[in-house]
Protein backbone atom coordinates (compact mmCIF):
# COMPACT_ATOMS: atom_id res chain seq x y z
CA UNK A 1 0.00 0.00 0.00
CA UNK A 2 1.50 3.64 -0.80
CA UNK A 3 2.03 6.00 1.57
CA UNK A 4 -0.40 8.33 0.58
CA UNK A 5 -2.53 9.03 -1.98
CA UNK A 6 -1.71 12.73 -2.63
CA UNK A 7 -4.39 12.75 -6.14
CA UNK A 8 -6.80 12.13 -3.52
CA UNK A 9 -5.94 14.63 -1.15
CA UNK A 10 -5.52 17.19 -3.65
CA UNK A 11 -9.12 16.17 -5.40
CA UNK A 12 -10.64 16.23 -1.46
CA UNK A 13 -9.47 19.40 -0.95
CA UNK A 14 -11.32 21.52 -3.07
CA UNK A 15 -14.46 20.06 -2.21
CA UNK A 16 -13.71 20.40 1.05
CA UNK A 17 -12.94 23.74 0.65
CA UNK A 18 -16.44 24.56 -0.65
CA UNK A 19 -17.72 23.34 2.80
CA UNK A 20 -15.38 26.38 4.65
CA UNK A 21 -18.19 29.17 4.78
CA UNK A 22 -20.39 27.10 6.85
CA UNK A 23 -17.91 26.55 9.30
CA UNK A 24 -16.97 29.73 9.58
CA UNK A 25 -20.21 31.14 9.44
CA UNK A 26 -21.09 29.57 11.98
CA UNK A 27 -18.17 30.43 14.01
CA UNK A 28 -18.66 33.94 13.06
CA UNK A 29 -22.38 33.44 14.30
CA UNK A 30 -21.28 32.24 17.27
CA UNK A 31 -18.59 34.68 18.41
CA UNK A 32 -20.83 37.60 17.49
CA UNK A 33 -23.59 36.42 19.68
CA UNK A 34 -21.48 34.98 22.53
CA UNK A 35 -19.65 38.57 22.77
CA UNK A 36 -22.85 40.20 23.18
CA UNK A 37 -24.04 37.59 26.06
CA UNK A 38 -20.84 37.78 27.39
CA UNK A 39 -20.21 41.35 27.59
CA UNK A 40 -23.79 41.44 29.12
CA UNK A 41 -23.11 38.46 31.44
CA UNK A 42 -19.61 40.32 32.46
CA UNK A 43 -21.56 43.56 33.98
CA UNK A 44 -23.58 41.88 35.35
CA UNK A 45 -20.45 40.60 37.28
CA UNK A 46 -18.96 43.49 37.74
CA UNK A 47 -22.15 45.32 38.71
CA UNK A 48 -23.66 42.43 40.74
CA UNK A 49 -27.34 43.17 40.67
CA UNK A 50 -29.01 40.80 43.50
CA UNK A 51 -30.70 37.42 41.67
CA UNK A 52 -29.14 38.07 37.89
CA UNK A 53 -25.98 37.83 39.89
CA UNK A 54 -26.91 34.75 41.31
CA UNK A 55 -28.39 33.45 37.95
CA UNK A 56 -25.31 34.16 35.65
CA UNK A 57 -23.53 32.18 38.62
CA UNK A 58 -25.35 29.07 37.70
CA UNK A 59 -25.12 29.70 34.02
CA UNK A 60 -21.28 30.21 34.12
CA UNK A 61 -21.17 27.29 36.25
CA UNK A 62 -23.31 25.02 34.15
CA UNK A 63 -21.59 25.66 30.43
CA UNK A 64 -18.23 25.60 31.86
CA UNK A 65 -18.83 22.50 33.69
CA UNK A 66 -20.43 20.62 31.13
CA UNK A 67 -19.17 18.94 27.89
CA UNK A 68 -20.24 21.30 24.65
CA UNK A 69 -20.75 17.90 22.71
CA UNK A 70 -23.58 17.29 25.86
CA UNK A 71 -24.88 20.78 25.16
CA UNK A 72 -25.08 20.22 21.99
CA UNK A 73 -26.91 16.92 21.88
CA UNK A 74 -29.26 18.63 24.98
CA UNK A 75 -30.15 21.30 22.48
CA UNK A 76 -30.59 19.62 19.30
CA UNK A 77 -32.49 16.00 20.37
CA UNK A 78 -33.11 16.93 23.92
CA UNK A 79 -34.98 20.07 23.81
CA UNK A 80 -37.45 19.75 20.77
CA UNK A 81 -39.24 16.55 23.03
CA UNK A 82 -39.56 19.26 25.51
CA UNK A 83 -40.62 21.88 23.79
CA UNK A 84 -42.43 20.72 20.56
CA UNK A 85 -42.23 24.17 18.69
CA UNK A 86 -38.42 23.40 18.23
CA UNK A 87 -38.71 20.47 16.28
CA UNK A 88 -37.84 22.83 13.18
CA UNK A 89 -34.42 23.68 15.52
CA UNK A 90 -31.41 22.76 12.73
CA UNK A 91 -28.38 21.38 13.03
CA UNK A 92 -26.51 24.69 12.26
CA UNK A 93 -28.83 26.73 14.24
CA UNK A 94 -28.52 24.18 17.43
CA UNK A 95 -24.95 24.63 17.17
CA UNK A 96 -24.84 28.40 17.24
CA UNK A 97 -26.80 28.57 20.36
CA UNK A 98 -24.83 25.77 21.31
CA UNK A 99 -21.41 27.46 20.76
CA UNK A 100 -23.01 30.90 21.78
CA UNK A 101 -24.18 29.68 25.21
CA UNK A 102 -20.73 27.56 25.77
CA UNK A 103 -18.10 30.21 25.10
CA UNK A 104 -20.09 33.49 26.19
CA UNK A 105 -19.53 31.50 29.62
CA UNK A 106 -16.08 31.70 29.28
CA UNK A 107 -15.54 34.61 27.65
CA UNK A 108 -17.87 36.24 30.64
CA UNK A 109 -14.98 35.42 32.80
CA UNK A 110 -12.33 36.69 30.70
CA UNK A 111 -14.22 40.13 29.98
CA UNK A 112 -15.17 40.86 33.85
CA UNK A 113 -11.58 40.01 34.24
CA UNK A 114 -10.50 42.76 31.57
CA UNK A 115 -12.94 45.39 32.84
CA UNK A 116 -11.68 44.58 36.27
CA UNK A 117 -7.86 45.37 35.02
CA UNK A 118 -8.28 48.72 33.96
CA UNK A 119 -7.09 51.48 36.56
CA UNK A 120 -9.40 52.27 39.03
CA UNK A 121 -8.18 55.83 38.39
CA UNK A 122 -9.93 55.77 35.01
CA UNK A 123 -13.08 55.64 36.35
CA UNK A 124 -12.62 58.13 38.98
CA UNK A 125 -11.48 60.55 36.41
CA UNK A 126 -14.52 59.64 34.51
CA UNK A 127 -17.46 60.20 37.55
CA UNK A 128 -15.05 63.43 38.79
CA UNK A 129 -16.35 65.16 35.22
CA UNK A 130 -19.85 63.95 35.82
CA UNK A 131 -20.10 60.97 33.14
CA UNK A 132 -22.98 58.47 34.35
CA UNK A 133 -21.86 54.84 35.44
CA UNK A 134 -23.31 54.12 31.56
CA UNK A 135 -21.36 57.10 29.82
CA UNK A 136 -17.88 55.89 31.82
CA UNK A 137 -18.57 52.17 30.34
CA UNK A 138 -19.19 52.77 27.18
CA UNK A 139 -16.49 55.55 26.35
CA UNK A 140 -13.73 55.01 29.12
CA UNK A 141 -13.86 51.84 30.53
CA UNK A 142 -14.91 49.07 27.66
CA UNK A 143 -12.67 50.41 25.03
CA UNK A 144 -9.43 49.67 27.76
CA UNK A 145 -11.17 46.49 28.58
CA UNK A 146 -11.10 45.38 24.76
CA UNK A 147 -7.95 45.82 24.86
CA UNK A 148 -6.76 44.01 27.14
CA UNK A 149 -9.63 41.17 26.21
CA UNK A 150 -8.77 40.82 23.17
CA UNK A 151 -6.19 38.13 22.45
CA UNK A 152 -7.98 35.96 25.11
CA UNK A 153 -11.02 36.49 23.24
CA UNK A 154 -9.28 36.29 19.87
CA UNK A 155 -8.52 32.46 21.32
CA UNK A 156 -11.74 31.59 22.26
CA UNK A 157 -12.59 32.28 18.40
CA UNK A 158 -9.96 29.72 17.41
CA UNK A 159 -11.25 27.25 19.14
CA UNK A 160 -14.68 28.16 18.59
CA UNK A 161 -13.53 27.46 14.66
CA UNK A 162 -12.43 24.27 15.69
CA UNK A 163 -15.11 23.30 17.86
CA UNK A 164 -17.26 23.92 15.30
CA UNK A 165 -16.29 19.84 13.68
CA UNK A 166 -18.90 19.06 16.46
CA UNK A 167 -21.77 20.02 14.36
CA UNK A 168 -21.32 17.06 11.88
CA UNK A 169 -22.45 14.79 14.95
CA UNK A 170 -26.13 17.52 14.82
CA UNK A 171 -25.96 15.88 10.89
CA UNK A 172 -24.23 19.09 9.53
CA UNK A 173 -22.12 19.11 6.51
CA UNK A 174 -19.31 21.60 7.39
CA UNK A 175 -15.74 20.72 7.26
CA UNK A 176 -15.80 17.54 9.12
CA UNK A 177 -19.14 16.47 8.11
CA UNK A 178 -18.00 16.51 4.51
CA UNK A 179 -14.73 14.64 5.32
CA UNK A 180 -16.25 11.99 7.44
CA UNK A 181 -18.96 11.10 4.28
CA UNK A 182 -16.15 11.34 2.03
CA UNK A 183 -14.10 9.28 3.87
CA UNK A 184 -16.98 6.54 4.69
CA UNK A 185 -17.39 5.63 1.01
CA UNK A 186 -13.39 6.00 -0.11
CA UNK A 187 -11.80 4.53 2.92
CA UNK A 188 -9.14 6.69 2.65
CA UNK A 189 -9.39 7.42 6.12
CA UNK A 190 -5.72 8.99 6.90
CA UNK A 191 -5.76 11.05 3.74
CA UNK A 192 -9.19 12.50 4.21
CA UNK A 193 -8.86 13.15 7.96
CA UNK A 194 -5.21 14.41 6.93
CA UNK A 195 -6.29 16.56 4.49
CA UNK A 196 -9.30 18.27 7.17
CA UNK A 197 -6.56 18.86 10.09
CA UNK A 198 -4.46 21.07 7.08
CA UNK A 199 -7.45 23.05 6.48
CA UNK A 200 -7.97 23.91 9.68
CA UNK A 201 -4.59 24.57 10.95
CA UNK A 202 -3.99 26.84 7.99
CA UNK A 203 -7.32 28.90 8.77
CA UNK A 204 -6.30 28.76 12.36
CA UNK A 205 -2.68 29.80 11.19
CA UNK A 206 -4.12 32.80 9.34
CA UNK A 207 -6.15 33.88 12.00
CA UNK A 208 -3.22 33.87 14.35
CA UNK A 209 -1.39 36.05 12.03
CA UNK A 210 -4.92 38.76 12.01
CA UNK A 211 -4.66 38.42 16.00
CA UNK A 212 -1.18 39.64 15.69
CA UNK A 213 -1.74 42.92 13.25
CA UNK A 214 -5.09 44.06 15.82
CA UNK A 215 -3.20 43.49 18.96
CA UNK A 216 -0.52 46.07 17.36
CA UNK A 217 -3.20 48.46 15.97
CA UNK A 218 -5.13 48.13 19.55
CA UNK A 219 -1.47 48.79 21.68
CA UNK A 220 -0.68 52.24 19.23
CA UNK A 221 -2.33 54.35 22.04
CA UNK A 222 -0.53 52.50 25.24
CA UNK A 223 3.16 52.12 23.18
CA UNK A 224 5.49 54.18 25.57
CA UNK B 1 -20.03 80.78 46.55
CA UNK B 2 -19.59 77.65 48.22
CA UNK B 3 -20.29 76.37 51.53
CA UNK B 4 -19.46 72.91 53.45
CA UNK B 5 -20.95 72.80 56.90
CA UNK B 6 -20.92 69.69 59.33
CA UNK B 7 -19.20 67.34 57.10
CA UNK B 8 -18.68 64.24 58.37
CA UNK B 9 -16.83 60.92 56.45
CA UNK B 10 -15.86 57.86 58.22
CA UNK B 11 -14.34 54.87 57.05
CA UNK B 12 -15.58 51.88 58.89
CA UNK B 13 -14.44 52.27 63.18
CA UNK B 14 -12.23 55.56 61.45
CA UNK B 15 -13.50 59.44 61.12
CA UNK B 16 -11.62 60.82 58.08
CA UNK B 17 -13.73 64.39 58.47
CA UNK B 18 -14.79 64.77 61.59
CA UNK B 19 -17.47 68.25 60.86
CA UNK B 20 -16.13 70.25 58.53
CA UNK B 21 -17.38 73.76 58.31
CA UNK B 22 -15.69 75.84 55.44
CA UNK B 23 -16.44 78.34 52.83
CA UNK B 24 -14.98 79.06 49.61
CA UNK B 25 -15.45 82.46 48.07
CA UNK B 26 -15.81 83.26 44.46
CA UNK B 27 -11.80 83.74 42.96
CA UNK B 28 -10.56 82.61 46.28
CA UNK B 29 -7.08 80.22 46.11
CA UNK B 30 -7.34 78.28 49.76
CA UNK B 31 -4.22 75.97 49.80
CA UNK B 32 -4.68 72.96 52.39
CA UNK B 33 -1.78 71.91 54.10
CA UNK B 34 -1.26 69.36 57.12
CA UNK B 35 0.11 65.58 57.80
CA UNK B 36 -0.45 63.21 55.80
CA UNK B 37 -3.72 61.01 56.71
CA UNK B 38 -5.60 63.81 58.52
CA UNK B 39 -8.26 63.74 55.71
CA UNK B 40 -6.73 66.57 53.36
CA UNK B 41 -7.74 64.72 50.29
CA UNK B 42 -10.70 63.27 51.38
CA UNK B 43 -12.13 66.40 52.00
CA UNK B 44 -11.48 67.23 48.68
CA UNK B 45 -12.82 63.89 47.33
CA UNK B 46 -16.03 64.89 49.15
CA UNK B 47 -16.44 67.93 47.43
CA UNK B 48 -16.49 66.05 44.26
CA UNK B 49 -18.62 63.29 45.54
CA UNK B 50 -15.96 60.73 44.71
CA UNK B 51 -16.61 59.52 48.20
CA UNK B 52 -19.65 60.01 49.70
CA UNK B 53 -19.51 61.69 53.01
CA UNK B 54 -21.90 60.11 55.85
CA UNK B 55 -23.62 63.62 56.44
CA UNK B 56 -23.32 67.03 56.24
CA UNK B 57 -24.09 69.96 53.25
CA UNK B 58 -23.16 71.91 50.91
CA UNK B 59 -24.38 74.69 48.51
CA UNK B 60 -23.07 75.61 45.44
CA UNK B 61 -24.58 78.60 43.73
CA UNK B 62 -28.61 76.71 43.36
CA UNK B 63 -27.35 73.47 44.60
CA UNK B 64 -28.10 73.00 47.77
CA UNK B 65 -27.30 68.96 48.55
CA UNK B 66 -27.94 67.03 51.97
CA UNK B 67 -25.20 64.67 51.48
CA UNK B 68 -27.24 62.13 53.82
CA UNK B 69 -29.56 61.81 50.82
CA UNK B 70 -28.35 63.13 48.07
CA UNK B 71 -29.95 61.69 44.84
CA UNK B 72 -28.19 60.47 41.67
CA UNK B 73 -29.05 63.89 39.68
CA UNK B 74 -27.60 65.63 42.51
CA UNK B 75 -24.58 63.52 42.54
CA UNK B 76 -23.99 64.27 38.84
CA UNK B 77 -24.55 68.20 39.30
CA UNK B 78 -22.04 68.29 41.88
CA UNK B 79 -19.77 66.59 40.06
CA UNK B 80 -20.35 69.05 36.86
CA UNK B 81 -19.62 71.98 38.56
CA UNK B 82 -16.46 71.05 40.84
CA UNK B 83 -13.59 69.74 38.46
CA UNK B 84 -11.03 67.51 39.70
CA UNK B 85 -7.17 67.23 39.31
CA UNK B 86 -5.67 63.88 40.53
CA UNK B 87 -2.19 63.67 41.52
CA UNK B 88 -1.76 60.51 39.60
CA UNK B 89 -3.06 62.64 36.17
CA UNK B 90 -5.48 59.49 35.56
CA UNK B 91 -5.79 60.65 31.90
CA UNK B 92 -7.94 58.78 30.06
CA UNK B 93 -5.34 56.33 28.65
CA UNK B 94 -7.79 56.01 25.43
CA UNK B 95 -7.90 59.77 24.37
CA UNK B 96 -5.26 61.91 22.66
CA UNK B 97 -4.27 64.73 24.84
CA UNK B 98 -7.43 66.50 22.99
CA UNK B 99 -9.81 64.03 23.54
CA UNK B 100 -8.77 64.10 27.26
CA UNK B 101 -9.77 67.97 27.28
CA UNK B 102 -12.93 67.74 24.74
CA UNK B 103 -14.43 64.62 26.48
CA UNK B 104 -16.56 65.84 29.02
CA UNK B 105 -17.88 69.03 26.62
CA UNK B 106 -19.32 66.36 24.14
CA UNK B 107 -20.37 64.00 26.63
CA UNK B 108 -21.85 65.76 29.56
CA UNK B 109 -22.42 68.95 28.02
CA UNK B 110 -23.36 67.87 24.78
CA UNK B 111 -21.10 70.52 22.65
CA UNK B 112 -20.67 69.30 18.80
CA UNK B 113 -17.81 67.86 18.02
CA UNK B 114 -15.88 70.71 16.11
CA UNK B 115 -16.55 73.30 18.72
CA UNK B 116 -15.62 70.97 21.92
CA UNK B 117 -12.11 70.14 20.09
CA UNK B 118 -11.60 73.87 19.28
CA UNK B 119 -12.39 74.75 22.82
CA UNK B 120 -10.07 72.00 23.70
CA UNK B 121 -6.85 72.94 21.53
CA UNK B 122 -7.51 76.64 23.05
CA UNK B 123 -7.27 75.34 26.83
CA UNK B 124 -4.57 73.13 25.73
CA UNK B 125 -2.54 76.25 24.41
CA UNK B 126 -3.36 77.82 27.23
CA UNK B 127 -1.30 75.17 29.49
CA UNK B 128 1.69 75.25 26.97
CA UNK B 129 0.45 72.24 25.31
CA UNK B 130 -0.72 73.37 21.96
CA UNK B 131 1.52 70.86 19.93
CA UNK B 132 0.74 67.95 21.83
CA UNK B 133 -3.07 67.80 21.07
CA UNK B 134 -2.71 64.06 19.03
CA UNK B 135 -0.02 62.93 21.75
CA UNK B 136 -1.66 59.94 23.66
CA UNK B 137 -0.93 59.90 27.67
CA UNK B 138 1.13 57.39 27.49
CA UNK B 139 3.68 59.85 25.17
CA UNK B 140 3.81 62.39 27.57
CA UNK B 141 5.82 63.70 30.37
CA UNK B 142 4.09 63.47 33.62
CA UNK B 143 4.51 67.12 33.77
CA UNK B 144 2.86 67.18 30.32
CA UNK B 145 0.18 64.62 31.45
CA UNK B 146 -0.59 67.03 34.51
CA UNK B 147 -0.91 70.00 32.36
CA UNK B 148 -3.34 68.46 30.35
CA UNK B 149 -5.45 66.73 33.21
CA UNK B 150 -5.63 71.11 34.32
CA UNK B 151 -6.55 71.42 31.34
CA UNK B 152 -9.20 68.99 31.56
CA UNK B 153 -10.21 70.50 34.60
CA UNK B 154 -10.13 74.13 33.40
CA UNK B 155 -12.81 72.68 30.29
CA UNK B 156 -15.91 72.08 32.99
CA UNK B 157 -15.66 75.43 33.92
CA UNK B 158 -16.58 74.78 36.99
CA UNK B 159 -17.59 76.88 40.01
CA UNK B 160 -14.30 75.56 42.06
CA UNK B 161 -11.25 73.52 40.96
CA UNK B 162 -9.98 70.64 43.59
CA UNK B 163 -6.28 70.04 43.01
CA UNK B 164 -5.14 66.64 44.96
CA UNK B 165 -1.44 67.00 45.30
CA UNK B 166 -1.01 67.79 41.45
CA UNK B 167 3.08 67.87 41.70
CA UNK B 168 3.36 65.16 44.50
CA UNK B 169 3.78 62.08 41.89
CA UNK B 170 6.05 64.22 39.58
CA UNK B 171 9.65 64.18 38.95
CA UNK B 172 11.25 67.00 40.49
CA UNK B 173 12.13 68.37 36.98
CA UNK B 174 8.39 68.75 35.91
CA UNK B 175 7.41 70.12 39.35
CA UNK B 176 7.86 73.73 38.01
CA UNK B 177 5.98 73.52 34.78
CA UNK B 178 2.66 72.32 36.51
CA UNK B 179 3.22 75.28 39.22
CA UNK B 180 3.91 77.56 36.53
CA UNK B 181 -0.09 76.68 34.74
CA UNK B 182 -1.46 76.75 38.29
CA UNK B 183 0.05 80.24 39.27
CA UNK B 184 -1.44 81.47 35.76
CA UNK B 185 -4.90 80.07 36.90
CA UNK B 186 -4.42 81.42 40.14
CA UNK B 187 -4.15 85.12 38.38
CA UNK B 188 -6.72 84.85 36.33
CA UNK B 189 -8.80 84.45 39.89
CA UNK B 190 -9.98 80.78 39.21
CA UNK B 191 -11.47 79.28 42.07
CA UNK B 192 -9.24 77.02 43.21
CA UNK B 193 -8.61 74.34 46.33
CA UNK B 194 -5.13 72.95 46.76
CA UNK B 195 -3.98 69.58 48.52
CA UNK B 196 -0.56 69.98 48.50
CA UNK B 197 3.14 69.92 50.26
CA UNK B 198 4.90 72.95 48.35
CA UNK B 199 4.92 75.62 50.69
CA UNK B 200 6.42 77.92 48.52
CA UNK B 201 3.32 77.91 46.31
CA UNK B 202 1.26 78.42 49.77
CA UNK B 203 3.20 81.38 50.40
CA UNK B 204 2.65 83.05 47.05
CA UNK B 205 0.12 82.19 45.67
CA UNK B 206 -3.03 81.51 48.04
CA UNK B 207 -5.51 84.08 49.65
CA UNK B 208 -6.20 81.33 52.62
CA UNK B 209 -3.98 78.78 54.08
CA UNK B 210 -5.84 76.07 56.45
CA UNK B 211 -4.12 73.79 58.27
CA UNK B 212 -5.91 70.44 58.95
CA UNK B 213 -5.08 67.51 61.18
CA UNK B 214 -7.41 64.55 62.91
CA UNK B 215 -9.67 65.29 60.56
CA UNK B 216 -10.44 68.74 61.64
CA UNK B 217 -9.37 72.31 60.21
CA UNK B 218 -7.34 73.29 63.36
CA UNK B 219 -6.19 76.88 62.17
CA UNK B 220 -6.87 79.10 58.69
CA UNK B 221 -6.00 82.19 57.84
CA UNK B 222 -3.64 84.66 54.55
CA UNK B 223 -0.59 82.73 54.29
CA UNK B 224 1.36 85.77 55.75
CA UNK B 225 0.18 85.11 58.84
CA UNK B 226 -0.14 81.55 59.32
CA UNK B 227 3.53 80.72 58.18
CA UNK B 228 5.04 83.44 60.26
CA UNK B 229 2.80 83.63 63.08
CA UNK B 230 0.94 80.40 63.75
CA UNK B 231 -1.42 80.25 66.89
CA UNK B 232 -1.85 76.70 67.49
CA UNK B 233 1.03 74.67 68.95
CA UNK B 234 -0.33 71.74 66.07
CA UNK B 235 0.56 74.33 63.69
CA UNK B 236 3.25 75.12 65.06
CA UNK B 237 4.86 71.72 65.05
CA UNK B 238 3.96 70.86 61.58
CA UNK B 239 5.55 74.25 60.19
CA UNK B 240 8.80 73.40 62.00
CA UNK B 241 8.85 69.96 60.38
CA UNK B 242 8.53 70.55 57.05
CA UNK B 243 9.71 74.00 56.44
CA UNK B 244 12.95 72.93 58.77
CA UNK B 245 12.37 76.29 60.82
CA UNK B 246 11.26 77.08 64.01
CA UNK B 247 8.70 79.27 63.11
Amino acid sequence: MSVLDFSYMAQLAPYLLTKLPITLGMASAGMLCALVLASLLAVIRVTRPPVLNQLTLLFISFFRGTPLLVQLFLFYYGLPQIFTSLVKVDGITATILGLTLHFSAYMAESIRAAIAGVDRSQTEAALSIGMTQGQLMRRIVLPQATRIAVPTLMNYFIDMIKSTSLAFTLGVTELMGATQKDASSSFMYFEAFLTVAIIYWVVVELLSRLQKMLEHRLNRAYAR
Amino acid sequence: MITLSRLVKTFGNSTVLDGIDLTIEKGEIIVVIGPSGTGKSTLLRCINMLETPDSGEISLNKLRIDFAKASRAEQLALRRNTAFVFQNYALFANRTARDNVAERLIVVDGWPRARAHARAMELLERVGLGDRGNAYPSALSGGQQQRVGIARAMAADAEVILFDEPTSALDPEWVEEVLGVMKQLASQRQTMMVVTHEMQFARDVADRVIFMEGGRIVEQGPPDQLFSDPKDPRTRSFLRKVLGTSA
